[in-house]
């Protein structure tokens, strides 16, 4: 579960990204966090995977409290979250199957644990066969979906995709959204950031609309709100 | 970090040395060149201070034995002053002898035939150990009985000490500004080597990979460029050496120069070499990855 409480974030400069956000998010729940350029949602993803800390208010993430957190237990917070980024992040020196395997070596996961979980998540995201690759010789949406394995392999309670498709033609983040939907079935949550209305309207999922770094909306008819107020 | 990840890491470390080949040769470049330098010039401010020792060691203490005392009682003082402390060799010169020397010293002039030895006295030549202490030396010398009269060149002595004190203050300084500077471009280099990867570092720390485990690999990766530069430089060094020392010798030939074999110095430099090679490539990573690490 991810819970905002009144949560403030103002940087140095004066600027406040944040101010009073109140969410929750239930485990299981697939949720779109929407909003324009600057609107506040990327200071929650970094909130939420401990990248920022909040100026005030309280945030709880899958069992962790974010403003107790010692700095070393950092690592093992983000072992309950799989990110996924618009600009994939991946490791091109490192093989495909290299990329997806180091997420478990990282939490200490046995050679043969690994032997096994690997090429299940390969093959649930579609990527079978393209082991032996490196990320830069795959196209934009086998990259997506690299990075979705890379984020599920460790069986985070939790996917946080920030603008997944904003690299990705129609017809791939459509592909990436129902990936997601599918992973969402088998009980995990998963937090969307997105700006694209088409996508967004396409799924009948719950939408956080954010402006100003204020929620203007939350609900099953959040993005048709948001654009109303 | 887990015993199951220790092999993986190792191999890791080891893979981005090759990974990262031009950055692994630029620090290893900067680590030989720096430790050659700094290397180079320990060796020769030491070679210095050992050349102002021997020349030191030249300035002897000349005692002279009272004129009544017959040869065998000259060699009981001898033995008394070969216990005093600082005392490092006593050599016992006859009145016989005396005399033989200082006629050869005068070209075996014909004016020095007629010279009676009874007219010298017994001497004992005294080389100190540490001729800054000679003042002191020479005071116990004096209380010894038999000792009629000291021969000490204090003057020269304290020029001696004051230029070894000198060559050891500024071949300390040098050397640690050398060593600083050296350590501050080889760290920059491993930094910028480092800075290559701090994508990567980022994607580790969002996939939970704690501190330990991200910087061990790095650590592997100093560790054997360190090894690696160290021992690239203390083989050059060596060569470099022997070069030179051979060449001097050819064009030396009064003997001025009295350069101590590489061999003798080879425990020193490999401990300094290895021990500062190891240093920077190891503390270098560590220090240059720490601010990546703050995601």
């Amino acid at each position: 579960m991810i819970q905002f409480t009144d949560v403030t974030k103002s940087y140095t400069e004066g600027n406040t990204a944040l101010n009073g956000v109140s969410l929750q998010i239930e485990d299981g729940e697939f949720v779109f966090l929407v909003g324009p350029s600057g609107s506040g949602k990327s200071t929650i993803m970094k909130i939420i995977t401990g990248e920022l800390k909040p100026t005030s208010g309280q945030v709880h993430v899958n069992g962790y409290n974010l403003e107790r957190m010692r700095k070393r237990d950092i690592p093992f917070m983000r072992r309950t979250l799989g990110v996924v980024f618009q600009d994939f992040r991946l490791i091109n020196k490192m093989t495909v199957y290299d990329n997806v395997a180091y997420a478990m070596r990282v939490i200490g996961a046995r050679e043969a644990e690994i032997k096994e979980r690997v090429p299940y998540v390969m093959d649930l995201v579609g990527l079978t066969g393209k082991e032996r690759r490196h990320p830069n010789e795959m196209s934009g949406g086998e990259q997506q979906r690299l990075a979705i394995a890379r984020a599920l392999v460790n069986n985070p309670s939790t996917i946080i995709a920030d603008e997944p498709t904003g690299n990705l033609d129609p017809a791939r983040s459509f592909e990436l959204m129902t990936l997601l939907q599918e992973i969402n079935n088998l009980g995990t949550t998963v937090l969307v950031v997105t700006h694209e209305k088409e996508l967004v309207e396409r799924f009948d999922k719950r939408v956080i609309a954010i402006d100003e770094g204020v929620v203007i909306s939350d609900g099953m008819d959040g993005y048709y709100r948001y654009e109303n107020e | 970090m887990k015993m199951n990840n220790f092999g993986y890491l190792m191999k890791e470390g080891v893979r981005s040395i090759f990974s990262h080949g031009l950055m692994s040769f630029a620090s290893v470049c900067v680590t030989v060149a720096c430790l050659i330098i700094v290397g180079s010039f320990s060796i020769l401010m030491y070679n210095l201070n050992i050349m102002v020792e021997d020349l030191n060691q030249t300035n002897e203490v000349i005692c002279y034995v009272d004129s009544v005392y017959t040869d065998a009682e000259a060699k009981s003082v001898h033995s008394r002053i070969n216990m005093i402390d600082n005392v490092f060799q006593a050599n016992y010169v006859s009145r016989e002898e005396a005399l033989k020397n200082f006629v050869a010293d005068h070209d075996n002039d014909a004016a020095f035939q007629g010279v009676d030895p009874q007219d010298l006295r017994h001497r004992i030549v005294v080389v100190l150990e540490d001729n800054s202490r000679m003042e002191e030396t020479v005071a116990l010398l004096e209380e010894v009985e038999g000792v009629a009269m000291i021969d000490a060149e204090f003057e020269l002595a304290e020029g001696f000490t004051t230029i070894s004190n000198v060559l050891g203050v500024v071949s300390t300084g040098i050397i640690a500004i050398l060593l600083i500077v050296s350590l501050l471009i080889i760290s920059n280099t491993v930094k910028l080597a480092m800075y290559d990867r701090k994508n990567e570092i980022a994607i580790m720390k969002m996939v939970g990979a704690t501190n330990g485990f991200i910087r061990f690999p790095f650590m592997v990766q100093g560790f054997f460029l360190g090894i690696i530069g160290a021992g690239l430089a203390f083989g050059a060094e060596w060569l470099l050496y022997d070069a030179l020392v051979t060449n001097i010798h050819e064009v030396d030939a009064l003997g001025l120069f009295n350069f101590v074999p590489f061999v003798d110095l080879l425990v020193p430099m490999v401990v300094t070499f290895s021990a500062a090679g190891l240093f920077v490539g190891i503390f270098g990573s560590i220090s240059a990855i720490r601010k990546f690490m703050d995601v």
